[in-house]
């Protein structure tokens, strides 16, 4: 029950209150540039959903087992290279090279089994598959899960394979609920009169900023969901008895 | 090969108002509302713009004879991955509170439109000090349109201006709340939302103006 109860409010803060194109502003060019229709927006977050999950399984091993500092088999290969080597190995400044490379490689494998798979949907967003390399929310997710890799390094808040995909999962489901939305305003504002100036981009900026006025109105929602779902979870007011976790 | 095309100087003057990135072509839109709550963050920003752009438009015009179409992306995307590592390596080292703020939207250049276009269209086509001007211009209007954002947002939302690195005060603090006071929604995302799409449009209404007279 404790479990499900974090990962529930991870789910909701990812896909709602943190919610990543209104909350960190990433991915908003596909947002504003791919939220046209609605058919193709949808597309576009299904497909960014997808790609995210699997870059963040990928992500999540490659840094555990690699990248990180004092990961398994860098040091399993470095001690055979120099068995009397100290101290730990720390591959992480390769990090952001290897992350665009996995997003890289994950757009493509996504690209030819949809084109193999789904015709209709490859036409729909042929165009726009190879622009998801380019995709914030991608990156972002990556950055985020390598923050909260276990490893030898002091990580506050450790997160297993199992949380890295839920939060994958939630952060492209808040990108497609986003984007979504915004597609179906902007199929109604297309009848509307709206200034020249404003027309294209400048109106759907600023109906992303009245939405993601709206989207504040989440903050909060965890904390007292927390407060329903975990009654009690001891409030901890006698700091100086209790030791702290050896986490 | 590096004759045609503009030359340094008008790729330059291009980059800085029109062809400016964010509010002409509306490119790299990320950073942009990101990180323009304050001035600092926004001029680190265009200063780690500015550096990943530059090296990375250098060295794709030395190796533009090499690249072979179909492997183009990956080799921009790869070179660029490199040059932030740099970068971020060099805030986290010299200015470690900026890096802090910043956070995530440093490695995020990696995937900026405006770096991965600018190496398409000038850099991979271009010689070596086109491809250098047309960083450094596209970089100043980058800063340029960050800067406008930025000051927006930093006066109305917390009454400064470089508050943190110079401490001036535009709206004084002495002014009783009930007459003024910060208005926080400018330092939350929807600020930024707003501020970029009123920007945009006074850009538009300005240029149909130009054209008009």
């Amino acid at each position: 029950m404790d479990y499900l109860a974090t990962i529930l409010l991870l789910a909701i803060s990812t896909a709602l209150i943190n919610n990543m194109v209104f909350h960190f502003f990433v991915g908003n060019c596909p947002f504003i540039g791919v939220s046209r229709k609605l058919d193709t927006a949808f597309g576009m977050g299904a497909a960014v959903t997808f790609v995210t999950t699997i870059a963040a399984l990928l992500s999540w091993l490659i840094t555990w087992a690699v990248l990180a500092p004092g990961a398994p088999l860098t040091t399993w290969v470095w001690h055979l290279i120099r068995p009397d080597a100290k101290g730990v190995v720390d591959l992480s400044i390769l990090n952001y090279v290897v992350y665009i490379f996995v997003i890289a490689w994950a757009v493509q494998l996504v690209e030819m089994y949809v084109r193999k798979f789904f015709p209709a949907l490859y036409k729909a967003f042929g165009v726009f598959l190879p622009l998801i390399t380019t995709n914030c929310v991608i990156l972002f997710v990556c950055l985020e899960i390598m923050k909260h890799v276990p490893s030898a390094g002091d990580v506050p808040d450790p997160w297993g394979l199992d949380k890295a995909l839920i939060y994958a999962f939630c952060a492209g489901l808040g990108f497609l609920i986003a984007i979504v939305i915004m597609a179906g305003m902007r199929e109604e504002i297309e009848h509307c009169d709206v200034p020249k100036p404003l027309q294209g981009p400048g109106i759907t900026l600023i109906m992303a900023g009245i939405l993601s006025l709206a989207f504040l109105g989440f903050t909060g929602m965890d904390s007292n969901l927390a407060k329903i779902l975990k009654p009690a979870p001891t409030p901890a007011p006698e700091i100086k008895a209790a030791p702290p976790p050896a986490s | 090969m590096s004759n045609d095309g503009p030359t340094p100087l008008e790729r330059f003057v291009q980059g800085i108002i029109p062809e400016n990135p964010v509010l002409r072509q509306v490119l790299g839109i990320c950073p942009t509302l990101a990180v323009t709550n304050t001035m600092e963050g926004a001029m680190t920003m265009t200063g780690a713009v500015l550096f990943v752009l530059a090296c990375a438009n250098v060295l794709i015009s030395l190796i533009r004879g090499m690249l072979k179409p179909h492997l183009r992306i990956l080799v921009f995307t790869l070179t660029i991955a490199a040059f932030v590592t740099v970068a971020d390596r060099l805030l986290a080292a010299f200015m470690y509170d900026m890096s802090k703020q910043l956070g995530p939207y440093i490695p995020l250049i990696i995937v900026n439109c405006i770096i991965i276009a600018r190496c398409e269209i000038c850099a991979a086509k271009q010689g070596v000090w086109t491809a250098f001007s047309d960083a450094v211009g596209q970089s100043l209007g980058f800063g340029l349109a960050l800067g406008c954002i930025a000051t927006v947002r930093e006066v109305l939302g917390f009454g400064t201006w470089f508050g943190k690195w110079l401490g001036w005060h535009v709206i004084p603090a002495s002014i009783p709340t009930d007459v003024w006071s910060p208005w926080v929604i400018m330092v939350l995302p929807p600020g930024a939302f707003l501020t970029l799409g009123l920007l945009l449009g006074a850009t538009n209404w300005m240029t149909a103006r130009t054209k008009k007279a």
